[in-house]
């Protein structure tokens, strides 16, 4: 305390009241490193206005920026055996669960809710990375079950956001099973006509990468985001090589096929409002009257056949 | 037998006294037929005791064993007429992951698995059995050729997992194991898949999504290897012990935990010590649940495996 403050203190409080404020009111975008006021951050989606680096969104804040006029109901996900291996390794896995449920507030690593986009029915399953790094264990896998079952029901689109590191390695085998069974929901929702979108968010690797993430019938990657089967760490303790740069990252996944666009976060909806658009309603909701086209100098005009 | 694991040092100590008395009677023409006899039953009651009570540890060794039995010596025992089928018609051939056709107990079936190599040039030549994408393309031409003429899938998987390579990320290494298990949740046919010795995560999956999965006694299948679980979450590989009683990768906990069907007794002492017994039984095994599955109606196959997978962890274990 110091005579400016004791002077000026009975004036400040008086013009603003007592609020919550935020531990952290500052971010530093993990890219280009430069400190960003989190509000910016949140405006601005959490891309960075400095260098457009898309840092990691919860899966709750994805919902709000897709569905439209930001509603959606979320819906329980089933229940599931918990820690079915008592699995320990230097700490128990039953006490990580808790610990990720107190931090996240999400029961799981995932969140499926339904609502519409473009005034279309849609189920997303979108992934929590904050809940043990996104990992796909029993009650991941049956959130897509779910939302696969829910889509079907609805005659909805299903979208998934993954952004996980793989299958939870506390599950053991259990985890591995997450692969088929998430592959089967996929299959569910196209056998039933429906699209099926995948977003890769960054991370999506291991298990889910190699699963139903690339099995949707549109893939949109956003920017920069991590995708691919093995670790980079494990590459090159293999192969014993520098990786080069920009491996795995989504603009390479564009660049060898794997993907079929790379979207920026502010352009998504409307990338995925005018897809489904495409894919749902295939005739003119309204009769076409069409223009007359500009017939350039010189060229002979040629009116359409009819 | 030249190598020995660990754990199985006294059996070493007693097999090499065994041989020595051999090489003494051949040279000395003394009588130790006693001797020897009773020598190996305490082998034999060694081997049962340690084989007994294995640990998860122990089995990852035993299903690691450089001469238990791999995928060329089923097919050359158990198959016959073998054609193998090569390429994905995209890339290339893997050899890492072999398929073709060929009769089994009679029943001409389409066969795939994994390879990891006889020998050092071999090893190579198979990538140590981790597949690329080619691999698993070709696995899903041959799982659709099978479709096509309604012939039985039979996969023998054992494998350290999928190639994690720079050229396998390019050429859409996720894509091809992802792509792989749909077509093997999606034909129309019988499938069978064994576990031989390692189940290597998604390289695995990748080709045993199938009606009946079976297990060898001392395999091991797994999400992660022992040290790369140990090296993730203790930090450091050596706690690769720990690691693999931690993830319950043996078949034991597996056929409790109901992720496979069935497990395949080993001869004593693992199925390196007895290849050709280890691998009729495999055969007889196959057969048995493919002749229970041959006759079924297409839809049904391909509904019940989905059925199978879907309600997996979904009972209170």
């Amino acid at each position: 305390m110091n005579w400016l403050t004791n002077f000026i203190r009975p004036k400040i409080k008086a013009l603003v009241r007592k609020t919550d404020v935020p531990e952290n009111l500052w971010d530093k975008c993990p890219s280009c490193t430069k400190m960003i006021f989190h509000r910016d951050l949140e405006a601005n989606q959490r891309v960075c206005p400095h260098c457009g680096h898309h840092l990691r969104l919860k899966a709750k804040r994805r919902l709000e920026l897709l569905f439209d006029d930001g509603t959606f109901t979320c819906i329980e996900l089933p229940k599931t055996a918990t820690d079915p291996l008592r699995f320990r390794d230097q700490k128990k896995y039953s006490d990580r669960l808790k610990d990720a449920r107190d931090k996240t507030g999400e029961s799981d690593a995932i969140v499926v809710a339904h609502g519409t986009i473009g005034r279309l029915p849609v189920v997303i399953a979108a992934f929590d990375f904050d809940f043990m790094g996104g990992s796909m264990g029993i009650a991941v896998g049956e959130g897509l079950v779910a939302a696969a079952k829910l889509a079907t029901l609805q005659q909805a689109t299903l979208i998934a956001i993954p952004s996980s590191g793989g299958a939870r390695m506390q599950e053991g085998i259990l985890s591995l099973m997450q692969l088929p069974r998430t592959v089967i929901a996929a299959e569910q929702v196209k056998e039933a006509g429906l699209p099926f979108i995948v977003i890769l968010a960054d991370p999506t690797t291991g298990g889910v990468s190699a699963s139903f993430a690339m099995l949707g019938d549109i893939a949109i990657a956003e920017p920069g985001a991590v995708i691919g089967f093995a670790g980079a760490r494990v590459i090159e303790e293999t192969i014993r090589e520098k990786l080069p740069a920009g491996f795995q990252r989504s603009e390479y996944l564009l660049e060898h096929g794997m993907v079929d666009m790379v979207v920026h976060r502010h352009q998504l909806r409307d990338t995925v409002i005018r897809t489904l658009k495409l894919i749902l309603q295939p005739t003119p909701t309204a009769e076409i009257v069409p223009l007359l086209k500009p017939v350039a100098d010189g060229a002979a005009a040629s009116g359409p056949a009819s | 037998m030249t190598h020995y694991l660990d754990f199985e040092k006294p059996i070493a100590e007693l097999e090499g006294k065994i041989e020595e008395l051999r090489r003494l009677t051949s040279d000395a023409g003394v009588n130790i037929a006693d001797e020897v006899g009773r020598l190996q039953s305490k082998v034999d009651k060694q081997l049962r005791s340690a084989y007994g009570k294995l640990t998860a540890w122990q089995k990852v060794q035993v299903a690691r064993h450089p001469e238990r039995p791999h995928f060329v010596d089923y097919v050359e025992a158990l198959i016959d007429e073998w054609t193998p089928l090569a390429g994905d018609r995209l890339f290339g051939e893997d050899a890492a992951l072999i398929g073709g056709i060929g009769r089994l107990a009679g029943y001409s079936c389409v066969i795939l698995g994994n390879e990891k190599g006889a020998d050092t040039d071999d090893r190579v030549k198979r990538n140590f059995g981790m597949a690329r994408p080619e691999g698993y393309r070709k696995a899903q031409r041959l799982m659709k050729l099978a479709d096509r003429f309604r012939l039985p899938v039979v996969a023998l998987v054992d494998t350290p997992g999928a190639y994690p390579g720079i050229d396998a990320e390019a050429r859409g290494q996720a894509e091809a194991i992802a792509r792989c298990m749909e077509i093997c949740l999606a034909i129309r046919v019988p499938f069978v898949a064994a576990v031989i010795g390692e189940g290597g995560s998604g390289g695995a999956i990748a080709i045993a999504a199938a009606n009946r999965v079976l297990m060898l006694e001392h395999s091991i299948y797994s999400v992660i290897s022992p040290e790369g679980c140990a090296s993730i979450l203790w930090r450091s590989a050596e706690q690769a012990k720990e690691a693999a009683e931690a993830l319950r990768l043996t078949a034991q906990d597996l056929l409790k935990l109901g992720v496979i069907d069935s497990i395949v007794p080993e001869p004593l002492g693992g199925a390196h010590r007895d290849r050709g017994r280890t691998i009729q039984a495999v055969g007889e095994a196959v057969a048995r649940n493919l002749r229970e599955l041959i006759g079924q109606d297409g839809g049904v196959l391909r509904m019940r495996r989905r059925e199978k997978f879907l309600e997996m962890g979904r009972q209170g274990l």
